[in-house]
């Protein structure tokens, strides 16, 4: 599989990831399932108040709105990103534990208030790891 | 009671693609199991191993959170509608 980000989608999430720093951020991505290409993304609120420089959480009521921001836009959901201040773009077991099938977790490591590096991951149907995937931007 | 489940993108996969699957079921707890007994690679994305719902996914009867309400024990009624709802966390 590869994640195919348009320019200003992964900008964004670049953007939203280093404006959140030192917090973990994350948001939704939304694009096109039959290629995994993202054209837009939604930035959701960190609701974790307990270690938000380690953790993400985005409850029922707040996915519920996103989900129908992408519908509105006539996009589908192809997955979600988050980032890992002060650490790898490597997926955690708390990220595995937590994630969702079929959908794309790209992940960025934000060293220092800058995006360091992206990776991009996707759980396994025994979910028992995830396996990385390609990242591939397009240039608009 | 004839039940409607809304399947969120994530798991259509494991129940034919589908967007909604219709059930029947006295409770909510009853419809999940009739949809994990039609599809049952669903299972192990919707419950732990000691059978419970796992924590980020979340079941609405209509627009309340069964977690505020009797959970699975919740009765439903015909033509209900529930909607299988992720919430999504993480870190490192």
């Amino acid at each position: 599989m590869t994640l195919r980000f348009h320019r200003a989608a992964y900008d964004a999430a670049a953007a939203h990831c280093e404006e959140g720093y030192p917090h973990e951020v994350t948001g939704l991505l939304a694009g096109d399932r039959s290629d995994w290409s993202v054209s837009a993304v939604i930035p959701l609120v960190n609701e974790n108040t307990d270690n938000p420089a380690r953790r993400y959480t985005v409850t029922a009521p707040a996915m519920m709105r996103a989900q129908r921001k992408i519908t509105e836009l006539g996009l589908e959901e192809v997955g979600y990103y988050h980032s890992h201040p002060k650490h790898p773009a490597q997926y955690s077991d708390e990220d595995r534990d937590k994630a969702w099938p079929n959908m794309a977790y790209p992940i960025f490591s934000v060293l220092e208030g800058a995006v360091a590096n992206v990776r991009s991951w996707r759980l396994r149907d025994d979910r028992s790891a995830m396996d990385e995937e390609d990242i591939e931007l397009i240039e608009d | 009671m004839a039940v409607t489940i809304h399947i969120p993108t994530a798991l259509r996969s494991y129940a034919g693609d589908n967007a909604s699957v219709d059930v029947d079921g006295a409770t909510v707890g009853d419809a999940l199991s009739a949809l994990t007994t039609q599809y049952p690679t669903l299972s192990k994305h919707l419950r732990t191993g000691d059978g419970k719902l796992r924590s980020f996914v979340n079941v609405y009867l209509g627009d309340e959170d069964i977690r505020y309400l009797d959970q699975e024990a919740t009765a439903v009624s015909d033509g209900a509608t529930l909607s299988i709802v992720p919430s999504i966390a993480g870190g490192w």
